[in-house]
């Protein structure tokens, strides 16, 4: 197949793909709505390249079976919806502790809890503040289409291996189940560092040890400072974000995943009747894109953030402004998925109250 | 005069942080020991629980990786999956394999992952200090069980190597003990043939070594290993409890 | 009658157990008086009625012992 045709996807199996076609050949998991077409692909797939596809019994069990194929110099994955990913967090903390390199994808289903089955942005602060245990952060990518679903999962596990920390995709229900036309463009080839660290039988080498157990507390705060420098690091080379008719807008729409897709449509709608309104849609959940927001907004006069969540990002959001520019949070928790027209408007009944012209 | 008995090479020379009269050092030193004498430092991976023996990786001179609480057989599969010609066993104490990594372990078992572990036994947490563990018999008094293990209120003590060795994957299980020389020495035998079952490739193996704690049951060393072969080893009767070498060659 | 057999035990490492002492046939073992570096009194080899037969060393948790035969 001509790598630059378009082939229609749906979400979890461009996921699926896009990890095939970047060398992932161990893939665990269990099954839980809206991402059980992931594994099922995978138990498909792996087959067929010759890798691995195992079912654990449980999130549990697979996120330990992820962490011991990385260990052993494996590209390996998980995926899972939030009560498993609720499930996965001490292997979270151990894959950052341990700094083997692994994806975890999230497919943000209604919670707390049980929840539902439809699509919600309710586990941005898991995600992105922690959510396992320790001083530890984990780079969170939020595609917005499918075609951004392969090209993330693909540079997912670049990353990943380049400094040695678990990635996650953060997509919600509705990213894993649309159907699009993609580019399937393969791996790019990179320079990444060499994989020393891994245990595959002490062969002609000294043995190695894998382990976060630091009992002298004075080497352990050195560890956490030296997982800090490497965070800051990802903070200054790492954060996305699109933009959307920023330049001159007098006020900007901030969301991500779905909810920025909708929020664009919703933009187009107020703008094509004369309101200057823009939208930025970060792409990094972790690192944020601070530094991008701060100077987008910088002419705003009211930023609209716009959650499928009773609003979590939104704290990064005032975060990264500082207090400059007034923040209104539209939040629809639960697996509602707004139309445009509604989100247009809320953006017009903001704009107006507030008499932004 | 001859040398017939010193450290194993695969020992490193680090002094054994456990206790005086610890079931772990022995059981570490038949490990080195089979290691050396099967030459397979160069492909195995250890992974060790958590518990007292968490660092084992500064005894064992071969490649180790780190497990949270009862996970052992999940990283095990991880690796041996990933990498099926090494060799991957998971040396593991009562709560890791029969606590909170039961799901992992039976489903490990059941799966018959071509692995090896090694359950080291004593009946109670140890690096905890000394709380009740699912194999803590009956009356036997710890620091969660201050009254005496009773089975209407704490249940019994849990033979998770029985219930291992009704599963189709398991290969080879047996229990053994470290209380005499001669059961010692069998322990080791027992442990190669489980190592031996995971180099043919017959599915799971797994070795229970009953094992002493003198400080947390309060006893000298020399009353603890009396007590492992008066007390502990009618609890868990000892013995190859299945071996599917042995069913061919019937 | 010459031993057939001789232990070294490596004081520094003994933590006083006394398992090579319970399970020696001929009791050529016993507790020093003397205290090792880490507060133990260790074991020490006695007795030329040593056969070698290593159980001791078989049973020593600290692989403090070293046997020699012939």
């Amino acid at each position: 197949m001509d790598k630059l045709e378009k082939v229609l996807m749906k979400g979890t199996d461009a996921i699926g793909e896009a990890a095939i076609q970047a060398g992932c050949r161990c893939y665990f998991g269990y099954p839980i709505t809206p991402q059980n077409e992931i594994p099922e692909y995978m138990a498909r797939r792996m087959d067929e390249v010759g890798g691995v596809f195992l079912q654990g019994e449980s999130e549990i069990a697979s996120i330990n079976m992820v962490l011991g194929a990385a260990a052993s110099g494996a590209r390996a994955m998980t995926s899972s919806s939030s009560p498993g990913i609720s499930l996965k967090q001490e292997g979270l903390s151990f894959l950052a502790a341990l700094e083997l390199p692994a994806l975890i994808v999230n497919i943000n289903r209604g919670g707390p809890g049980l929840g539902n089955i439809a699509p919600s942005q309710g586990d941005y602060y898991q995600a992105t503040r922690g959510g396992g245990h320790g001083d530890y952060r984990m780079p969170v990518y939020a595609p917005a289409s499918v075609q951004e679903l392969y090209d993330v999962t693909m540079k997912a596990f670049d990353i990943a291996d380049m400094y040695r920390s678990p990635v996650m995709l953060l997509g919600d229900g509705m990213m894993g189940q649309i159907v699009e036309p993609i580019h399937m463009h393969g791996r790019e080839e990179i320079e990444l560092p060499p994989k020393d660290y891994i245990l595959d039988g002490a062969e002609g080498r000294p043995s190695r040890i894998v382990k976060s157990l630091v009992l002298d507390v004075r080497l352990m705060e050195e560890h956490n400072w030296k997982l800090k420098r490497k965070y800051d690091l990802m903070r200054k080379v790492l954060p996305l974000h699109e933009e959307f008719m920023t330049e001159d807008a007098k006020m900007i729409v901030i969301a991500y995943g779905t909810a920025a897709r909708i929020a664009k449509g919703a933009v187009k709608r107020v703008r094509a009747d004369g309101f200057q309104v823009g939208l930025i849609r970060p792409i990094t959940l972790w690192p944020f894109p601070d530094e991008a927001i701060a100077a987008l907004t910088k002419r705003a006069k009211l930023i609209l953030v716009f959650e499928m969540s009773t609003g979590q990002m939104i704290d990064d959001v005032r975060l990264a402004t500082q207090g400059r520019v007034d923040c209104e949070l539209y939040g629809r928790p639960g697996g509602v998925v707004a139309a445009p027209q509604e989100i247009a408007r809320i953006i017009e009944r903001h704009w107006l109250q507030r008499e932004l012209q | 005069m001859k040398k017939v008995f010193s450290r194993p090479k695969c020992l490193k020379p680090a002094p054994f942080h456990y206790c005086p009269g610890c079931g772990h050092s022995i059981i570490h030193r038949l490990v080195a020991e089979l290691i050396d004498e099967m030459d397979i430092r160069g492909r195995t991976i250890c992974i060790p629980p958590a518990g007292c023996a968490v660092l084992a990786y500064n005894y064992f001179d071969i490649d180790t990786c780190e497990s949270a609480h009862g996970r052992g057989c999940a990283i095990a599969t991880g690796f041996k999956r990933s990498l099926p010609d090494r060799i991957v066993f998971t040396y593991q104490g009562d709560g890791d394999m029969a606590a909170i990594g039961t799901a992992e372990t039976i489903h490990a078992a059941n799966r018959g992952e071509i692995i090896t572990s090694i359950f080291v036994n004593n009946a109670v947490y140890g690096m905890t200090g000394g709380q009740m563990a699912p194999t803590t018999m009956l009356g036997q008094k710890t620091t969660t069980s201050p009254y005496g293990r009773r089975s209407k209120v704490e249940g019994y003590p849990l033979k998770i190597t029985d219930l291992i060795a009704q599963l189709e994957g398991a290969a080879y299980v047996a229990r053994t003990s470290v209380a005499t020389p001669a059961k010692v020495l069998a322990t080791k035998k027992a442990i190669k043939k489980a190592l031996e079952v995971q180099m043919q490739g017959l599915g799971y193996a797994l070795v229970e070594v009953l094992s002493p704690c003198p400080t947390n049951w309060k006893v000298s060393p020399k009353e603890a290993f009396k007590y492992l072969e008066e007390v502990m080893e009618k609890q868990y009767p000892l013995g190859v409890l299945k071996d599917i070498t042995q069913a061919k060659e019937s | 009658m010459a031993a057939k057999g001789k232990i070294t035990i490596d004081q520094g490492l003994c933590k006083s157990c006394e398992l090579c002492i319970t399970f020696c046939p001929e009791k050529a073992i016993r507790i020093a008086e003397t205290f090792n570096h880490r507060g133990y009194h260790p074991a020490e080899f006695i007795l030329e009625t040593c056969r070698g037969c290593s159980l001791c060393a078989v049973m020593c948790p600290e692989v403090a012992i070293e046997v020699y035969r012939g």
